[in-house]
């Protein structure tokens, strides 16, 4: 049965089809905690749940009965410093050893089936080989010398929030941070090449505007049938690559806008994504108040923008970078907005239906089965 | 021995009853304490083993003011509480 899990400020909660295959709320776990990411592994039918309990911190929470109870995890941690004065903040603080966030978490390869990698806020990559029982921040990433020159993109510090496991070599994964735009490792995370070459900063003066390394990619997004093309929602435009991130290329004429957060790329074919877009990043609204779903079938030529069955009028939901998502058939979609609506669409994103819920605002939107 | 005792709003999450424990710090009986509940460690320190920022830990009813040392002296009869600091809503 698919399901949908969304990952909210107050809560995750299961959406399915209910009577008459109208989609509801069927279930929820930790209701007025903060889950700020979601991951269902395919390879073993496992449920994790990264968690921002305020005062008690990051916490990480696995369950094997499709989230009926949940056993905490060690959270990703970034281990003492040698010299923890070394680093600084860019105004001069001691750099905070400490992960604010789990951001995103993705399985691994189904080759190795207890690895799971994990982005936060506070810029980490870790690495789990037994399931999430134990974790280890990517130290070939951390200890490259450009990653010094990240910073912080809607957050203080900077953090990692896509994470692109190729589906025929584990050990070929692209991450996109913001900001400090998007990597490339093939050896399983030794080492590690800038792959956001052909993006562009607006917000940068001109001379550093195609800088690698200053990029905001909000999102980014492979197509599992051919993982050489990337879609990219960044912080001024969509781009797109069809060797993996060694090239950039700037989709200008997406319709209504090309700012957002969220993108999604069809499983099987290439040349289909969805956008959720919104009015650029001083404002952060829907274009007139009116919530829609952009696709592109043929790699960015032309766009189709859907209006059926989403908000039209006064509408102020905005779709954050892991609240869209598609099934593994590249005909169900589900995306969920900031003030706590949710959308379903069984026909590849032409229509829409609203679930009947006023839920928290919502981070995360996973489409499981 | 003192006393280690936690702001139930922590039940909600990890169990951490009222222990009497070992120790002449405040850090020592925290220790001792998260040696017989270790899933509550980290609930209360970061990963770098200071206080959380918005968790406060009151010794005898003083608020705790270093809170990465934890060096501060406790007696055999005192009470070191765990709480939610507002600071964090």
């Amino acid at each position: 049965m698919t399901t949908i899990q969304v990952a909210t400020r107050k809560g995750l909660f299961t959406v399915a089809r209910g009577e008459g295959g109208r989609w509801a709320v069927a279930a929820r776990a930790f209701v007025g905690d903060g889950v700020t990411a979601v991951l269902h592994d395919p390879r073993d039918g496992a449920l994790y749940a990264g968690l921002g309990l305020g005062h008690w911190g990051v916490k990480l929470r696995r369950s094997r009965d499709n989230g009926a109870t949940w056993v905490d995890l060690p959270a990703p941690a970034f281990p003492k410093p040698d010299d923890p004065s070394e680093e600084t903040t860019a105004d001069g603080k001691p750099w905070p050893w400490r992960v604010d966030q789990v951001w995103v978490l993705e399985a691994g390869h189904a080759s190795e089936p207890g690895v799971l990698w994990c982005g936060t806020v506070g810029g980490g990559l870790f690495r789990s080989a037994d399931h999430g029982e134990s974790w280890s921040l990517v130290r070939g990433l951390w200890d490259h010398p450009s990653r010094r020159m990240w910073s912080g993109g809607g957050a203080d510090r900077p953090a990692i929030h896509s994470i692109c496991v190729h589906p025929e070599d584990g050990r070929d994964v692209v991450v996109g941070v913001s900001c400090g735009g998007a990597w490339r490792t093939r050896d399983g995370g030794e080492t590690w090449t800038i792959a956001s070459e052909g993006m562009r900063a607006e917000y940068l003066p001109e001379s550093q505007a195609f800088d690698p390394v200053a990029q905001d990619p909000h999102r980014i997004a492979q197509c599992r049938a051919n993982p050489e093309r990337l879609w990219c929602q960044h912080h001024n435009g969509v781009f797109i690559s069809d060797d993996r991130g060694g090239r950039w290329r700037e989709l200008t004429e997406v319709p209504p806008a090309v700012f957002g957060f969220a993108v999604a790329s069809h499983p099987h074919d290439p040349d289909v994504a969805w956008l959720v877009p919104a009015v650029k990043d001083e404002e952060r609204v829907p274009v007139d108040g009116a919530v829609v779903v952009t696709r592109t079938s043929d790699g960015g030529k032309s766009y189709t923008v859907a209006r059926e069955g989403l908000p039209q009028t006064n509408a102020y939901d905005i779709a954050l970078r892991h609240a869209l998502d598609v099934d593994a058939a590249g005909e169900l979609l589900a995306f969920g907005s900031t003030t706590g609506g949710l959308w379903v669409s069984d026909d590849g994103g032409a229509r829409w239906q609203a679930i009947d819920a006023r839920l928290p605002p919502v981070y995360a939107v996973r489409v499981v089965g | 021995m003192p006393t280690v005792e936690f702001t139930r709003n922590l039940a909600r999450h990890v169990a951490c009853p009222t222990e009497d424990v070992g120790g002449d710090t405040v850090g020592a009986a925290l220790e001792a304490y998260f040696a017989r509940h270790p899933a509550v460690r980290s609930y209360v320190l970061d990963e770098q083993g200071r206080v959380r920022h918005h968790v406060t830990v009151f010794v005898d009813g003083r608020q705790l003011r270093d809170r990465g040392r934890l060096d501060e002296a406790v007696g055999e009869r005192s009470v070191v509480a765990v709480m939610q600091a507002l600071s964090g809503g």
